[in-house]
């Protein structure tokens, strides 16, 4: 994973999704979402609690097929493929390999069980690295980069702190250079001063390693900082898409217009 | 090897109970299940484990296993943490000498069915000998992947990668894999067994062995199994090779200094001895003139010499 391959690649969509409509039952999920994201590019999604964000999110990301339309993944400039197409075993190679995962609750995204070392170190092992002493290296290379005591290596995630946590879980999902990373509310939960930190160092990241991620929040700074392009949603429906400044700027849905207004300013 | 229409026409040795104690339908059950683990070497076969009349973790997987292999013309031996005649080892063997009239020994080289919960015998096993293990824990991933259809999924599609954590957990923690029972194997480069609670010690016996190693998990409701010749290797990292424990003291009793070793307390004055946990490896050896530095000691003897 290099930055001049992606740079090579043909200019075609990352990921695109075709139609995408997830009902539970009676109550909408998420309805036709249509979009496209390209190599390196950051998408949010926004909305209040409920809008079908997070189900828009499992489904992107192979976790809960949609019950209609498609998502197309198009691995390394390849040719997009269908990710519900591919059998169980490629979508979970494509999920481990190709892919992270950032959840809201950095306990259900770790592995509370073993150290900070190796729940970073568990990907490697997953791509077939069985060199102890390399592994070794790139893990505290990663633990560096994410501000973490290196020192404490070898502690469970439990004796960290919940932003520490976060950050472990965002070490694990970088280090073996993913093409897209999908995050549910990073900083969500998380007091606000180690929110702008690890705000700070999600977009040094995303942009260093020229990722392409979809993030989801509520909280529309996030958005301000971290993304590129904003889609907003509404009860399952997209109601508004365009670049970041100019949705937050310029909302035209009445809706954005509530969701910019209603935040607070100091 | 049991010759199942002999076993059948037997008469029961107990009365009320059908031969070797497990109705015929139960032990065409698990020979079923028997037969798939040994087509697919590795894999865990599920089967109906039953009641037995001991507490689970007394090592009912094993005893189904033998209860629906042995014959009259089998010759059963039972160890436990490799010897002859702890509690269990003899409870066993006395029940299997009781309920399916079979020949008992403690001579490894005349069995032909060896139950074992801890250890392979020092002696090297045959083609005409079946190994049944005791497994309290047959599923190697369970420690870090609590979910049962996901360690499924991960057998089936070959991910591998998440064994490997606890192997780095452990060189992180120790500097070495340190794990020393339990040791996860790759069998015959395909599935990852956990080899019950065997020292890795015992690991390389499986390799390429002539005998045939079953595996049963009561509680667990599993069976696998090792076939003759099958390629067994322990999981290790490339620059962390797989290593087995190694004594630098010698066996007490016959000066064994290639056995797996038990450490014994003798006093409350620091005193302790090493033995052979193989109970009749180590009487073979002082059969045949071979004696340790304690051979004659004075605590043996108050004791009465270990009669062999």
């Amino acid at each position: 994973m290099s930055a001049t391959a992606i740079a090579e690649a043909p200019a075609g969509p990352l990921l695109s999704a075709r139609g995408v409509s997830k009902n539970y039952g009676h109550v909408v999920g998420c309805r036709n979402v249509d979009f496209e994201l390209y190599p390196g590019e950051v998408l949010g999604i926004v909305g209040e609690s409920g809008s079908g964000k997070t189900t828009l999110l499992k489904c992107l990301s192979g976790r809960l097929r949609p019950d209609e339309g498609s998502i197309q993944f198009a691995l390394d400039g390849g040719e997009p493929q269908d990710i519900y197409e591919l059998s169980e075993p490629d979508r979970r190679r494509l999920q481990r390999e190709a892919w992270g995962f950032v959840h809201q609750n950095a306990r259900d995204g770790l592995r509370m069980r073993v150290s900070a070392g190796a729940n970073v170190a568990e990907p490697l092992m997953n791509l077939g690295n069985r060199h102890f002493g390399n592994m070794r290296e790139q893990t505290i290379d990663w633990l560096q980069r994410v501000e973490l005591d290196i020192n404490r290596i070898d502690d469970n995630p439990k004796t960290f702190s919940g932003g520490m946590q976060q950050r472990i879980q965002i070490a694990r999902n970088l280090v073996h250079g993913p093409s897209l990373v999908f995050m549910d509310e990073p900083t969500g939960g998380l007091d606000v001063s180690v929110q702008a930190r690890l705000l700070d160092l999600i977009r040094n990241l995303v942009r260093r390693l020229n990722m392409a991620a979809v993030i989801v929040t509520h909280d529309l700074a996030v958005a301000r900082l971290l993304a590129d392009r904003l889609m907003v949603m509404q009860a399952g429906d997209v109601v508004e898409t365009g670049l970041t400044d100019q949705v937050l700027d310029d909302p035209q849905h009445p809706y954005s217009q509530l969701l910019v207004s209603a935040v607070l300013q100091i | 090897m049991s010759q199942t229409t002999q076993a059948q026409q037997s008469p029961a040795t107990v009365d009320g109970y059908n031969y070797a104690y497990l109705d015929e339908q139960t032990k065409r059950m698990i020979r079923r299940a028997t037969l798939k683990a040994v087509a697919i070497p590795g894999y865990q076969v599920p089967f109906g484990s039953r009641e037995m009349p001991v507490p689970y973790g007394w090592g009912t997987g094993g005893i189904q296993l033998t209860a629906s292999l042995v014959g009259p013309d089998d010759v059963f031996k039972c160890i436990d943490q490799g010897a002859d005649d702890t509690t269990n080892a003899v409870s066993i063997r006395s029940f299997f000498a009781k309920v399916a009239d079979v020949e008992t020994t403690e001579a490894t080289g005349d069995a032909t069915i060896i139950q074992t919960r801890h250890r392979i015998p020092e002696e090297p096993l045959k083609d005409n000998q079946i190994m049944v293990y005791q497994v309290p824990q047959p599923e190697p991933l369970r420690g870090l992947e609590p979910r049962e259809t996901e360690t499924r999924a991960m057998h089936a599609y070959e991910e591998y990668g998440l064994q490997y954590v606890r192997l780095y957990e452990s060189v992180a923690r120790y500097g070495e894999v340190s794990s020393g029972a339990g040791y996860p194997v790759m069998i015959d480069e395909r599935y990852i067994m956990s080899p019950s609670p065997i020292p890795k010690f015992d690991n390389p016996k499986m390799h390429m062995s002539e005998a045939l190693h079953l595996f049963g998990a009561g509680r667990e409701k599993r069976i696998y199994a090792v076939p003759p010749f099958t390629t067994v290797r322990s999981l290790a990292f490339d620059d962390y090779p797989f290593t087995v424990q190694s004594w630098d003291e010698t066996c007490g009793l016959c000066g064994a200094t290639d056995s797996y070793m038990d450490e014994v307390v003798l006093n409350d004055k620091n005193e302790r001895m090493f033995v052979c946990s193989d109970s009749h490896y180590c009487a073979q050896r002082r059969a045949a003139g071979l004696f340790g530095p304690m051979a004659g000691h004075a605590l043996a003897k108050e004791e009465g010499e270990t009669e062999q």
